[in-house]
């Protein structure tokens, strides 16, 4: 799960991280009020959306005064933001983050991830702060300080100083750095991150060490011994198909092609996109219906399915296994019954009983198209699509 | 021959008095496993359709001689399940469980490289392992699955019964298909499996059936080329899947530009693996390379 910055912060703050002062406002004159709170400027007015690269994008001003802040604040609320990682179509601003302004000499990047290959924590650091840690990546590798962390030790302070000395930190620092990484450390272990990043980690000029931007991703699956921080999620970043596929326990994804898929399973459901593309055609979405497929489960597939308006067929693509095709045709007709869609569905299923499945679905009356194999109804939905248009 | 498990693997189930636990025990056991024992604490002593329940797994070990364990307990209590089993003495752990934390799974995966490196986890995520007509040890539909000579190594649950289903209308059989599971921190990995293959006797060709995220692939590709001298035959899927989202799978991301299908291919062409872009096609691919 993804977070603000101000949130992300705010988890900084408890755990002693040097954040600067600043709080999260939803309305231009909540914007005012907590920059009067602040009592200095400048101060930094930031929009605060699930996506990096808004400095760039226009999303961080910087005020002289209040009417500054109004100005910025009434611009930036209820816009839509798009950077290079939002996509064409942008983010919505819901709320702004008002901070006090910082003096930056220098600035650092730090962070905590999973190294899959390694099955461990690694801690990563360079001196080219600001920066996209991929971007040094590709372009200078040898700029990225890493260290493989013990999962039975923990993070050592030995290996956050050999970091805050390599970065070149001045000496009467190091040890206020080294316990900025550990703390950083422990954000991610006992709150369960999959990533937590500072970028830029600032030297100011008056010599002290600041957070000036936080990003901490949650790990879903440790969500619920974290009933504070799921109440941090902000449906308003999500699209809200996709919000409404999770009330149902879908798995779904928005793409951008016009042929919608329904699968059981995650890899399956992949390949089924995969298919469609190779079939000439363009997957509509992602959509996971999970092992028991029933046809409640298959109705509230086909209705976040449906609210795509690109949508111009359908492809069920269903491998049974231990679920029997004919409970699964059963299941599908109730479902059309109910829904009524208005697309083509094409569909493919295999697994015990699967002559008696497509015997009920091509007598249900119900305008069904099976397949034999997925190539068959993945060309049979590109078909269908084209006969939409 | 096969790997891993076999006719003689004794198997219990942890978590056998749940709803899945119960239905897979029920379901392996009438594929012919030897389903010894299972484990619910606080049940021992009961019974599942004539299966004797355990307090641990130490007494069930102790009680059954069972060498396998697989398991079904919920997320919060999976990591613990798992180490009990591997502290029990159980040389292979197969773990279905879905939605494990992470930083539940790191200690305990580097827990057993470290103080039990004999010892086998397979998922957690995974359908879990069957050698065809000798045992079944996971949630996989059985009948879809024939005994022969093609390995099986997949890191998705339907993608490994779509491939197993292709190769048995062909009349082509598997000597073992192992699902490694779509976790980040996977007990096994595609490398370890592809060991085994190689130096199963009975092992002709390989299928590999892969995704997006992380680099367990490009790893593979690099052992295959140092190692692995039969035919092997790879899938990767989502090719189409967009960066920076979770494809269903918590290890399925593209991230920072890491992780792409392309990139996969790419390194197991390099390897001089057969790849397959059409996944309706890798039994008929297959087929083509037995016939040679």
């Amino acid at each position: 799960m993804k977070v603000h910055e101000h949130q992300a912060k705010e988890v900084f703050r408890k755990y002693g991280l040097p954040v600067p002062e600043g709080y999260p406002a939803f309305t231009v004159e909540e914007a005012v009020e907590v920059a009067q709170r602040i009592g200095k400027f400048p101060v930094v007015v930031k929009a605060q959306i699930h996506a990096g690269g808004r400095g760039k994008a226009g999303g961080v001003k910087l005020a002289n005064s209040l009417e500054e802040v109004k100005q910025y604040a009434a611009e930036l609320l209820g816009k839509t933001l798009v950077t290079f990682q939002t996509g064409p179509e942008g983010l919505p601003v819901s709320r702004i983050y008002i901070e006090e302004g910082t003096n930056i000499d220098k600035e650092f990047y730090v962070a905590i991830t999973l190294d899959r290959s390694k099955s461990k924590l690694i801690i990563m650091a360079s001196a080219e702060g600001g920066m996209e840690i991929e971007e040094v990546a590709a372009k200078n590798p040898d700029a990225i300080i890493t260290e493989v962390i013990d999962p039975f030790l923990g993070l050592r302070p030995f290996q956050a100083r050999n970091i805050a000395l390599k970065l070149g930190f001045p000496k009467n620092l190091i040890n206020k750095v080294a316990s900025i990484f550990v703390k950083l450390y422990e954000v991610y272990m006992n709150e369960d991150a999959s990533m937590v990043e500072i970028n830029p980690l600032v030297l100011t000029k008056e010599g002290n060490v600041v957070v000036l931007d936080a990003k901490v991703d949650f790990d879903d699956n440790a969500l619920y011994r974290h009933p504070d921080i799921m109440e941090m999620e902000d449906p308003t970043q999500e699209s809200e198909l996709e919000v409404k596929a999770k009330q149902y326990n879908l798995n779904y994804i928005k793409l951008d092609g016009n042929i919608a898929c329904m699968v059981n399973g995650a890899g399956l459901a992949m390949a089924t996109m995969d298919t469609i593309k190779l079939a000439g055609g363009e997957p509509a979405n992602f959509l996971d219906v999970g092992g028991s497929a029933n046809a409640e489960q298959i109705a509230n597939a086909f209705k976040i399915i449906l609210s795509d308006p690109n949508v111009k067929a359908i492809f069920i693509n269903i491998f049974g296994g231990i679920l029997r095709c004919d409970r699964l045709a059963e299941g599908i007709i109730k479902a059309s019954e109910e829904v009524k869609p208005h697309v083509p569905i094409v569909v493919r299923m295999e697994g015990t009983n699967v002559e008696l499945g497509k015997k009920m679905l091509n007598e249900s009356g119900l305008n069904f198209i099976t397949a034999d194999t997925m190539w068959e109804g993945a060309v049979k939905a590109v078909e269908a699509a084209k006969g939409q248009n | 021959m096969s790997v891993l498990v076999n006719k003689d693997t004794k198997v219990i189930v942890q978590g056998i008095t749940g709803k899945e636990g119960s239905f897979h025990a029920t379901q392996c056991k009438a594929y012919g496993t030897q389903v010894v024992g299972g484990v619910t604490p606080g049940k021992g002593g009961q019974e599942v359709e004539g299966i004797p329940v355990f307090d641990s797994v130490k007494e069930a070990v102790e009680n059954t001689g069972a060498d396998c364990s697989l398991i079904f307990v919920p997320p919060p209590f999976a990591a613990d399940a798992i180490v009990e089993a591997v502290d029990a003495g159980v040389k292979t752990v197969i773990c279905i469980t879905e939605g494990i934390p992470v930083n539940d799974m790191i200690p305990v995966k580097n827990y057993i490289k470290t103080y039990y490196p004999d010892t086998v986890l397979i998922g957690p995520n995974c359908p879990g392992v069957i050698t065809p007509e000798e045992a079944k040890i996971g949630i996989m539909p059985g009948h879809i699955f024939k005994k022969g000579n093609v390995g099986l190594v997949s890191r998705s649950g339907t993608l490994t019964y779509e491939a197993a289903y292709q190769l048995t209308q062909r009349g082509i059989g598997q000597s073992t298909a192992v699902g490694i599971g779509g976790d980040p921190v996977p007990g096994t990995v595609f490398a370890d499996v592809l060991k085994w293959f190689q130096d199963d006797p009975e092992t002709e060709a390989i299928v590999m059936i892969g995704e997006i995220g992380g680099t367990a692939e490009e790893e593979a590709a690099e052992f295959i080329k140092e190692y692995v001298t039969k035919p092997v035959v790879a899938y990767i899927a989502g090719v189409t899947a967009p960066p920076g989202k979770r494809m269903g799978h918590a290890g399925a991301i593209i991230a920072g530009g890491k992780g792409t299908a392309e990139e996969k291919y790419k390194a197991l062409e390099a390897a001089g693996v057969t790849t397959v872009k059409n996944i309706s096609t890798i039994g008929e691919v297959v087929e083509k390379i037995l016939k040679g």
